[in-house]
């Protein structure tokens, strides 16, 4: 696989070939793996099988695509073609949330879990008209790079990093915990050696060959998750509905969802906690009717989930590596087609998955309950069992809301739940798996190159030799990737919900430097880096107090009922520290001595301020709004402060006037005003 | 291993590859596109969701219109929409002959 270049490049060319060769070789493996099942093979053997073999094929492209060239390791030596990115970055986007979470949080939430459905695919409208053509003409190595060259050296560099470092890290976390989900239920082992498992096996793909070999391993990937997505959907549509079609044909499990549930609640059973209104209703409030704060959270969270996903560092830099920037254009579009693929397909999943559990599990005896449940009532990391049947009522009959499902494992178990065969089970755990292994790959290669390329070689060691800056690089990557191994397998749960915060971190610290920088000509050094630093400072300050410190934002913003109401709630929250509490319970105690927020009328602004309690805290709601959704409040205060300060500094110089015209037109050079941030 | 020698391609431009009226012309066409498709985004993204509770009663194939627009209809307008920019911007660098040699 040594590189050359042009069109005539002979890897290029035989592309199509090889992943159509490997695709064959995929199916073959999965139908052998079905017949030995049929001879009696126990099912442990096919998990290990189907685990360990896509694990070993990820690490052989990994090794022969290793790599000492530079241009290779960062940007897979930009020859990847416009389809291929597009898969490449279809298994880099497609995280283990959207693979094994995604269709979980619909079946859970109905029509408010397509929230993510819509933000995580209208982000990639962004990408294309705002950011990716315009990075690509810039062609440098990562994020940063652009934001040091647009925005007058380090100042911004650093900005950058800081906000890429801290997003990614949590994102990166989550994949290995979806790894090591995936792995302790089909390999039977604890989580934390899951975890370290799992670490190896991203590790060996990522580390000798950079970009490269991440490129080559994520189309390889791609196409083991869809085809594992694809395939079951598909076989339970047949088996509900009469027709494997199963996007089109869920429209009649809806129906039949519909009636379930309205029979349900005639028949006095309570739904399972958390679920209100209908699977289809969309805004429903705590009572099932129509609420504005569910609008305004569903529209806002959509509104964070796209901004973020245009400003993710790991998904702009995989447009680096296309051969040309109108490559780089159909490249994007090419990634969404991919990655609807799978979202299109989720909502159905969702649907179907539901139609099976209420018509096979609900009002089943509990005694005689299939054994595939006994299978996933091993403890998550969350304390409770991941399938968990709870009999409230001590008849011995599951009733609907006695059968407690966590979303995370919807997808995993609903091939057993269907009563497949366990081979699907397998090939449902190696897609899985690669959607989590690619992410993690491409977070990690960012994390590492913010590191070794941004921080060492642009701002500790511009003399750096090539041979020393990969060493550097390699080592970084390994020390990143244990970091976050070691906070998987000890923290787990406990900061899964801070990838939703991700995307709001990268929406408010990046999204409008970025946009600016290219659309926005008198955009200045100083009004960026404010920019960026507002935006990220509010943003991550507002999850961390209202997550954190929910008692005291309630005080500060919240009227009186408001504050008695958070009063309440934290005194009686049993994992409290006891001075929060005789704090808590003090405020109770004098309920009549308690006055109006200092600012509770901007907490009333749009809708009033409250709190639930939440992952054992009293987390605060501005507006009612959800934290998960805490850029909506830094997004456009970095656009305004951009804008601001741009108004009243220096404009750019002719030589970043020009530089901004090179980078808007694909034809020709681009003239860099400090010729030190080329690259090589 | 060589290094690969394409990387360095535009590295050491030092005069604009395109005339300055011509750059004004073919951004503002540009930005033209961009607004466009920025509407067709926000309309399928947002707007028609905001009347996802009047759509909702609507049937079609089982499924309630509202429904079927936050979790499929949307998505094909992003995928249509974008191969479509990326045809149209396309047609947009060639009619100012800025595309790449």
């Amino acid at each position: 696989m040594s590189a050359s270049t042009g069109s005539k490049d002979p890897f290029i060319a035989s592309l199509g070939k090889i992943y159509a060769g490997y695709t064959g070789g995929f199916a073959v493996f999965v139908v052998l793996l079905a017949i030995l099942e049929q001879m009696g093979v126990p099912d442990r053997i096919i998990g290990y099988l189907f685990v360990f073999l896509t694990i070993g094929v990820y690490a052989y492209i990994g090794i022969i695509s290793r790599t000492a060239a530079v241009a290779e390791y960062y940007v897979a030596g930009r020859r990847v073609p416009a389809l291929y990115n597009g898969m490449a970055t279809g298994s880099d986007w497609m995280s283990a949330a959207s693979f094994i979470g995604m269709a979980g949080s619909l079946y859970a939430g109905g029509y408010g879990g397509l929230a993510f459905i819509l933000g995580w695919t209208g982000g990639y409208m962004l990408v294309a008209i705002l950011l990716a053509p315009y990075l690509r003409k810039f062609g440098q190595y990562t994020v940063p790079d652009f934001l040091g060259a647009r925005f007058g050296g380090n100042i911004a560099r650093s900005i950058g990093v800081t906000v890429l470092l801290t997003a990614s890290f949590v994102y990166v976390v989550a994949q290995i915990v979806g790894v090591g989900i995936i792995t302790q239920r089909f390999l039977d082992v604890s989580f934390a050696l899951a975890v370290f498992l799992g670490l190896a096996g991203i590790l060996v793909c990522s580390m000798l060959g950079g970009m490269r070999a991440v490129t080559w391993t994520q189309v390889a990937q791609y196409i083991i998750l869809i085809i594992a997505y694809l395939i079951p959907a598909f076989l339970m549509s047949a088996k509900i509905t009469g027709v494997p079609l199963p996007q089109v044909m869920y429209g009649f499990a809806l129906e039949r969802i519909e009636g379930l549930e309205a029979g349900f609640r005639a028949a006095g059973m309570t739904p399972p906690p958390g679920v209100t209104g209908f699977h289809t209703a969309p805004f429903a409030g705590p009572n099932g009717a129509f609420s504005w704060s569910a609008a305004f959270n569903f529209f806002a969270l959509v509104f964070c989930l796209m901004l973020g996903t245009a400003a993710l560092p790991h998904i702009l830099m995989r447009y680096f590596t296309t051969p040309s920037v109108r490559e780089a254009r159909q490249s994007v579009a090419w990634s969404l087609f991919f990655i609807f693929l799978l979202y299109f397909t989720a909502p159905a999943y969702a649907a179907l998955a539901k139609v099976e559990i209420y018509q096979n599990i609900i009002g089943q005896p509990i005694a005689s309950l299939p054994a595939w449940i006994q299978n996933w009532q091993i403890i998550s990391p969350y304390g409770t069992p991941w399938v968990n049947i709870v009999d409230a009522n001590r008849d011995g009959i599951l009733q609907w809301g006695e059968f407690r499902i966590h979303p995370d494992v919807v997808v995993l178990a609903t091939p057993e739940i269907a009563g497949l065969p366990y081979v699907i089970a397998g090939l449902v755990a190696a897609g899985g798996l690669a959607a989590a292994l690619s992410t993690a790959d491409g977070l990690l290669l960012a994390l590492a190159n913010a590191l070794s390329h941004d921080v060492y070689y642009k701002m500790i060691d511009r003399n750096a030799p090539t041979k020393k800056r990969l060493i550097i690089s390699r080592v970084l990557l390994l020390i990143v990737a244990v970091l976050a191994a070691y906070t998987a397998g000890n923290m787990g749960a406990d900061i899964l919900f801070l990838v939703a915060w991700a995307f709001s971190i990268a929406a408010a610290g990046l999204f409008a430097a970025l946009v600016m920088g290219v659309w926005y000509k008198k955009t200045t050094n100083a009004a960026a880096c404010w920019g960026m630093a507002v935006g990220y400072v509010f943003t991550f300050g507002y999850l961390i107090w209202t997550e954190f410190y929910g008692l005291s934002f309630v005080e500060l913003f919240g009227t009186k009922e408001a504050i008695l109401a958070a009063a309440r709630q934290t005194a009686a929250l049993p994992a409290a520290s006891a001075e929060l509490k005789a704090y808590a319970q003090g405020l109770v105690a004098n309920a009549a001595a308690i006055q109006d927020g200092a600012m509770s009328w901007f907490g009333q602004l749009i809708l009033t301020t409250d709190s639930v309690v939440l992952r054992g805290r009293t987390v605060a709601r501005l507006w009612t709004l959800n934290n998960i959704s805490g850029g909506i409040i830094g997004v456009p205060l970095s656009f305004l402060t951009i804008w601001l300060v741009s108004k009243f500094t220096t404009a750019p110089s002719q030589a970043m006037q020009d530089f901004i015209d090179d980078i808007r037109v694909p034809r020709g050079g681009v003239r860099l005003v400090d010729r030190r941030e080329a690259v090589e | 291993m060589p290094l690969v020698g394409d990387v360095q391609e535009h590295q050491g431009a030092s005069a604009p590859a395109v005339d300055k009226a011509v750059g004004a012309a073919y951004w503002k066409k540009t930005s033209g596109l961009m607004w466009t498709v920025l509407a067709i985004w926000f309309v399928a993204g947002f707007g028609i969701h905001f009347f996802a509770t009047v759509l909702n009663p609507i049937h079609i194939l089982g499924f309630p219109l509202g429904f079927w627009f936050a979790a499929q209809g949307s998505l094909v307008i992003f995928v249509v929409g974008l191969f479509w920019f990326a045809k149209r911007q396309n047609e947009i660098d060639e009619e100012f002959g800025v595309q790449e040699d």
